[in-house]
């Protein structure tokens, strides 16, 4: 058991919030507002006699933007402390389990006690790795002792996936692709034919691949093609690229190939052999780039506008 | 009503309307409810919706199938995929079990008492399953 995690689990039984109490009275407006949130048009909560949803619960003991959870216990903050400091700062909810008992009225206090149920070992997980907390409350109203509702609640702290700061890498231009890059800036697609064997080559070289000649001259390609191969980088995070994305190897109807990203289409819905077009863009609001984008009949309906 | 039999799905559009507004009438200010760059941030791509809403939206699925007697006695869920802006979220529901409420035994319609009903349900949206669960309600003095 890792030191932090044996640090972390100590806090299992301990209190979570003490005779804690909502700040709100339960009342209509935030009834009503609940309702239309969520489109609950329960005749039980409107008019007179209305009563709370049940399944709003937790708008009565969550602190809001004020802050400050009268109740909260020194150890919850203790343990989310130490979470903190050791970078797993975000937050999401993943379980939720609620029994009631009875209905909660306009004018009720709530008040509340929780216990820290427990905290998982370091888990990885699709938002990365983290410790999953759960916590058991028991919701009453004051001045009454029978329970009202139950409340156990599971939240996941994560430190995020590290997102890599800073612009998007330019191409490096030398004097051998010089001319690609320029053809880019107008907006065109260039490879390079041999001016002796005839032979259409593409990235550009000083000589042919084939016969050896050092002549060439730039022809122009349609920019249209298909996926010949093809990646989705998730990891690692590099500046200017939000993952997952596509990374393509496109085959142009001339016949060279191309790397590409390919864009409006999610990574899931790429596959070898998509019909795709060139399109050129600015990234960084600068200078142009050739992307790749699924042309034709929509391929699965995934194609975004 | 019998175990097996299924509620109609219910679509629901998850708009940026609904995952705020669901978040602030759960009085929920986490920023990953309201603000894209702070849920960017924090490794998701856009803000989500919040737990609270969801459980909401899954109490209102079986409230509304059942009628105006009906009573939410439970609900247990799970989250999965999130809830993100432009998504719809399609509610399914199978019930799993009819009993008469506190005694534990099938469903008489002859005595009257209300039926407890178990409800499994799933919410789907285009990544996958967003919540799946179940939901226990009181039905006065409908067995049958």
């Amino acid at each position: 058991m890792s030191d932090l995690y044996e640090r972390l689990k100590a806090y299992e039984g301990h209190p979570a919030a003490v005779s804690a109490r909502g700040k709100d009275p339960v009342n209509t407006a935030m009834i009503r507002h609940w309702c239309e949130a969520v489109g609950d048009t329960h005749p039980a909560h409107a008019g007179e006699d209305a009563v709370a949803p049940p399944a709003m619960l937790q708008a009565w003991t969550l602190a809001g933007l004020g802050g400050g959870q009268a109740g909260r216990s020194a150890a919850l903050g203790e343990l989310f402390a130490l979470l903190d400091a050791a970078g797993f700062t975000a937050v999401v909810a993943t379980d939720c389990e609620q029994e009631y008992f009875r209905p909660l009225r306009p004018g009720d206090v709530v008040t509340y006690d929780s216990v820290i149920e427990s905290v998982s070992p370091c888990k990885a997980t699709k938002l990365g790795a983290g410790h999953f907390i759960t916590t058991r409350t028991e919701v009453r109203t004051a001045g009454v002792s029978a329970l009202a509702a139950t409340h156990r609640f599971r939240i996941l702290r994560y430190a995020p996936a590290a997102r890599a700061a800073g612009r998007r890498p330019k191409p490096v231009v030398g004097r051998d692709n010089a001319g690609f890059w320029a053809g880019v800036a107008r907006r065109e697609l260039l490879a390079q034919r041999c001016d002796d064997c005839r032979e259409l080559r593409f990235p550009w070289l000083p000589g042919c691949g084939g016969c050896g000649s050092p002549r060439w001259t730039e022809a122009r390609v349609s920019g249209a093609g298909t996926v010949y191969s093809y990646v989705v980088v998730h990891h690692p995070p590099a500046p200017g690229f939000e993952p997952p994305y596509v990374v393509a190897l496109v085959e142009l109807a001339e016949g060279v190939r191309m790397l590409g990203n390919v864009t409006g289409v999610e990574p899931g819905g790429v596959h070898i052999g998509m019909r795709v077009r060139v399109e050129f863009q600015r990234p960084d609001g600068e200078q142009e780039l050739p992307f790749f984008r699924p042309v034709g009949p929509a391929d699965d309906g995934r194609v975004r506008a | 009503m019998k175990p097996g039999d299924e509620l109609p799905p219910l679509s629901v559009p998850v708009t940026r309307t609904l995952i705020v507004a669901g978040a602030i009438a759960s009085r929920d200010y986490q920023d990953v409810h309201h603000d894209p760059e702070a849920a960017r941030a924090k490794g998701a791509p856009d803000i989500f919706m919040n737990i609270v809403t969801t459980n909401g939206l899954v109490g209102r699925y079986v409230t509304d199938h059942f009628g105006s007697g009906a009573v939410l006695r439970k609900m247990a869920i799970r989250l999965g995929a999130p809830n993100y802006p432009g998504d719809v979220m399609v509610l399914t529901g199978t019930i799993t079990s009819v009993c008469a409420d506190g005694d534990g035994e099938d469903g008489n319609e002859a005595d009257g008492s209300p039926a407890l009903v178990d409800v499994a349900i799933v919410g789907t949206n285009r990544l996958g399953r967003h919540v799946s669960g179940t939901v226990t309600v009181s039905l006065a003095g409908k067995a049958s």
